[in-house]
């Protein structure tokens, strides 16, 4: 079954008066509940990809489709709505908002669903306790690790419940064992929560978490070079 | 969306520095605004006190006040017999002939001059002004050179004090009595016999005539019979409206002045906050981007930053409130511009003025923080999130 089905899409960015081809003719389908790990070098489109898929940006051309959805035809709105009800994001730098404590952060996006003010606080504690940081609810961002806050953000993406989660290098800005924790549990969102997770790395080792491991190369799908291939198995 | 409004708040919390900056300047701008308002509320609070409204002022027509008037004895005369007028106590008419004089007095505190109204006036006249209470000593005596003296002139001038003598005229005048008027003009007056001050002044005409009226509804029928009467040249006001109609260039003037002056000001602040909103929706464009990507709308992001502004504009305003509401504490005494008297006051704060000055503030808050709040709201999710 897939969940996400992308069709000859191609986006390319224009700068002066020359036109960057950033991603060409992209096809891929990705199986509802599966892990997947996009990796390349740097700029060859993982990123612009991904975007795509979580709805963030719109292709120039080719069909974007998720659980049935073509989201290429969303207004601007209603893709802003879409995304709070289907897509949990987790960033590289995590992006909690400051001013807000951990529990408010994992929060934020129950504000955007109907649910009462004593659900909402119900679900991000779940959210909190599935993280480990059911004892740091009033801790500012500022106060916690890298790895921490890192957990309050997966919390952050899966407390509405979403079908899929997109993270972007999402073990790039933490230390080995940090990283191992993240990996960790985005494999339990994956095999226990049955998320549907595409993750962007450039860590052989986060990659090797995932069921399934997609190259792009110059914004084009390619074939796993033989040297990434072997570093991971 | 109690937490968005937290989300703007703590905002403003985390970087005190530029929101006291922010919101000192609106603070000022508010206060200028509130104090020279206040100005023109207490002044006409004192001049509509001052008069009342069963009184009558008869005046020499077209004479903007008792300064430039002149009623002479045989139009007063006239006057004296309309059947409208109350009878007082002695059974006799309540009405006054009066002499309005400015002269010059010194001010104690800073050795300055001052024009002062000095009211020639008869007994009836104290009758027709229960306002005017003695506070100390006692009236005049008819035929001397004694005067009375509203509280105001005795604090503010030299020489006013109960016993000492006042050289007015050519003249010294022993000052027998200080009068308390309250909140009204007369405080600023000095007061004694009028036919002393006639023949001191080689005044041949009077300033002004005034009556009670035996019911309030009468006026109407007192004014058209000498409107219409060919031997008068004089014109009938109520007291209030006199005063009030004084009071109206002045204040008119200070409001104009006000808000002038605080627009003027006011761009400044505005520009103030603009350039903190400016700088808080850069410092937090990645933020933007993360509440746009989890689902927010562009209209909860403008919101946010709104209400940001606004927060600023509504601590700007209470400051610059609380600020000149000390303002009443004191008493100021200004030119009254069409008699070129002195007059004091105390600025007087009313709740449309807090009003008033609150919505301004707001509006400050709100004009500064729309197009960085909009600028906001219209960015580029993916641009946004790469500013993390
Ligand atoms: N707004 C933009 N304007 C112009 N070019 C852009 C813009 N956004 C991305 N690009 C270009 O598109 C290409 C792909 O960018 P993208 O961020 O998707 O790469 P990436 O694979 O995620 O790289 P990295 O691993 O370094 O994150 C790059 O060459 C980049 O310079
Ligand atoms: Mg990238």
């Amino acid at each position: 079954m897939t969940l996400v089905e992308i069709r000859n899409v191609s986006k390319s960015y224009i700068k002066g008066d020359q036109t960057i081809p950033v991603l060409q003719n992209i096809n891929l389908s990705i199986g509802r509940k599966e892990f997947i790990a996009l990796m390349g070098p740097s700029g060859s489109g993982k990123s612009t990809l991904l975007n795509l898929i979580a709805g963030l940006d719109s292709a120039d051309s080719g069909v974007i489709s998720v659980d049935g959805m073509d989201i290429s035809s969303l207004s601007q709105r209603d893709l802003a709505r879409w995304r709070s009800l289907h897509v949990g994001f987790i960033f590289q730098f995590y992006n909690l908002i400051p001013v807000l404590t951990a529990f408010e952060n994992v929060e934020l996006p129950l504000l955007l669903t109907g649910l009462t003010k004593r659900q909402r606080r119900e679900h991000a504690l779940t959210a909190l306790q599935l993280v480990k940081l059911e004892d740091r609810l009033d801790h500012y961002p500022g106060q916690l690790s890298g790895g921490q806050q890192q957990r309050v953000a997966i919390a952050r993406a899966v407390v509405s419940d979403p079908t899929l989660l997109v993270a972007d290098e999402p073990t790039g800005d933490l230390d080995r064992v940090s990283a191992e924790d993240v990996l960790q549990l985005m494999e339990r969102l994956s095999a226990d929560l049955g998320k549907t997770v595409i993750m962007v790395t450039h860590d052989p080792r986060a990659a090797r978490k995932a069921h399934r491991m997609q190259f792009l190369d110059k914004g084009v799908l390619a074939d796993a070079p033989e040297d990434t291939l072997s570093e991971c198995f | 969306m109690g937490l968005i409004l937290a989300y703007s708040l703590r905002n403003l919390l985390t970087r005190k520095m530029t929101t006291v900056l922010t919101a000192a300047g609106m603070a000022l701008v508010v206060f200028a605004f509130a104090s020279i308002i206040m100005l023109a509320e207490g002044l006409e609070r004192t001049l509509v006190d001052t008069g009342s409204d069963d009184n009558v002022v008869v005046l020499r027509r077209g004479s903007g006040s008792e300064v430039q008037s002149g009623v002479g004895r045989d139009q007063a005369a006239i006057v004296e017999t309309q059947p409208e007028i109350a009878l007082g106590p002695d059974g006799k008419k309540l009405v006054a002939r009066e002499l309005v004089v400015l002269v010059t007095m010194t001010r104690r505190a800073s050795e300055t001059s001052a024009n002062v109204v000095v009211r020639g006036v008869s007994e009836n006249s104290y009758l027709l002004r229960p306002q005017v209470q003695l506070a100390e000593g006692r009236i005049p005596s008819p035929g001397v050179n004694e005067v009375v003296v509203g509280q105001s002139i005795a604090q503010r001038f030299k020489g006013a004090e109960l016993g000492n003598e006042l050289f007015i005229g050519g003249r010294n005048w022993r000052v027998v009595g200080i009068f308390d008027a309250g909140n009204t003009g007369f405080s600023s007056e000095i007061w004694g016999d009028v036919d002393q001050f006639m023949q001191t002044f080689r005044r041949p005409a009077y300033s002004s005539v005034i009556f009670r009226l035996s019911r309030t509804d009468l006026y109407a029928s007192v004014r058209n019979r000498m409107d219409s009467d060919p031997r008068l040249t004089l014109e009938a006001k109520r007291e209030t409206q006199y005063y009030r109609d004084q009071s109206r260039a002045l204040s008119t003037f200070l409001r104009v002045l006000g808000v002038t002056l605080t627009l003027v000001f006011s761009f400044g602040a505005i520009v103030g906050a603009m350039i903190t909103m400016h700088s808080a929706v850069a410092n937090r464009t990645g933020e933007i981007g993360t509440l746009r990507a989890l689902g927010f709308q562009r209209r909860t992001i403008l919101l946010a930053f709104l209400v940001e502004s606004l927060a600023l504009g509504f601590i700007g305003g209470a400051v610059g409130l609380a600020g000149a509401s000390f303002l009443q504490f004191f008493t100021v005494s200004t030119t009254n511009f069409q008699t070129f008297s002195e007059l004091a006051f105390s600025f007087t704060l009313t709740f449309d003025i807090v009003y008033k000055a609150m919505s301004f503030s707001l509006i400050m808050g709100f004009l500064g923080g729309l197009l960085p709040a909009l600028r906001a709201a219209r960015m580029n999710i993916v641009e946004a999130l790469r500013e993390v």
